[in-house]
């Protein structure tokens, strides 16, 4: 299974790399943090194995500090994007 | 009356280490809880390095919304082809780490040395790779400072338009402290790896006592995760013609 993860990430490393060369407008970047996003799940549930974690207590801190981290970026981002420059 | 209040608790703090697994300290009640203590304590650290770095995420996106086209025209100056490949190290050496805890999991110690030097290995390529890097911007003039120099260069998607030079200093100020972070951490790693390889030499690992194999491959995936967010947002962002 590990070795599964391992492929499924370098592909996902390949494709993010060939898609940065295309013109998808504002896709682009929607696409490249999607596939970030997929390879750290990936690392995070496999490699560190969260998924099969023992101790419900692992799983409450990784939902933790995502919720955390969303609090930072997402109010900092909410006020910055609907602010008006002049 | 010290000595003989003393004398019973000695004893039994003998009994209590008969009678147990050696490698399960008191306050534990079993194995699998003291595993679990310590993975957490990691899980925990972790966490505030996950808020450490997102400070700087954060800074990041303010000033990629602001500078728009600035960060774009300074990312293309980065040769994406050595970060793309230093993403395929760290996923190498991720692996290598993964086994690495499975053969000190099930006592195979020439594989658990082996792992843990190929880890050590990939990490120095890493570094390796990433100092290629650092000579080219250093020759580039790109590195933040009175020797910074940005000038005339187009921004992507604007024919005509170049880029503002200040603008360009604080994509690369965030480019050297983010990537310069990470690759501490990168050192540091290498630091408790090479600890890992001499306990594993000396046959330290078994099955019922591996935790910081475990624990420490736990802050390798976190660092490679870390990888694995500053490799589009530093060098693919508007790569495309």
């Amino acid at each position: 299974m590990y070795f599964g993860i391992w492929l499924t990430l370098l592909v996902c490393t390949f494709i993010t790399y060939k898609a940065a060369f295309l013109e998808l407008g504002r896709f682009n970047a929607a696409v490249a943090l999607g596939i970030a996003t997929f390879k750290a799940t990936l690392v995070a549930l496999f490699f560190m194995h969260v998924y099969h974690a023992s101790e419900k207590l692992t799983k409450l801190v990784v939902i933790g500090v995502l919720f955390f981290l969303m609090l930072l970026l997402g109010l900092t981002m909410s006020d910055y994007a609907t602010r008006l420059w002049s | 009356m010290a000595d003989s209040s003393l004398t019973p608790v000695h004893e039994h703090h003998g009994e209590a280490h008969a009678a147990h697994n050696p490698a399960l300290l008191h306050h534990f009640a079993e194995p699998q809880q003291q595993r679990d203590a310590a993975s957490l304590g990691m899980w925990v650290f972790l966490a505030t390095e996950v808020m450490f770095f997102g400070g700087l995420f954060c800074a990041y996106l303010i000033y990629r919304r602001w500078y728009f086209g600035d960060f774009g025209a300074a990312s293309k100056s980065i040769d994406a082809t050595l970060g793309a490949t230093n993403t395929a190290v760290l996923i190498c050496s991720s692996l290598t780490v993964v086994l690495a805890v499975w053969a000190a999991q099930t006592a195979r110690k020439t594989l658990l040395i082996a792992m843990l030097g190929i880890t050590m290995l990939l990490g120095l390529a890493f570094l390796g790779i990433k100092g290629v890097e650092y000579k080219d911007k250093f020759e580039e003039h790109h590195v933040p400072g009175a020797s910074f120099s940005f000038e005339n260069v187009p921004i992507p998607g604007h024919p005509g338009e170049f880029a503002n030079p200040r603008h360009a200093q604080i994509f690369f100020s965030l480019y050297f402290v983010m990537t310069g972070l990470h690759a501490l951490h990168m050192i540091i790693g290498l630091g408790i790896f090479t600890w890992l390889f001499v306990m594993a030499w000396k046959g330290r690992f078994t099955p019922e006592w591996n935790t910081p194999v475990e624990i420490g491959g736990l802050y390798w995936h976190f660092v490679d995760i870390v990888w694995i967010y500053l490799f589009p947002l530093l060098y693919l962002i508007d790569r495309h013609p």
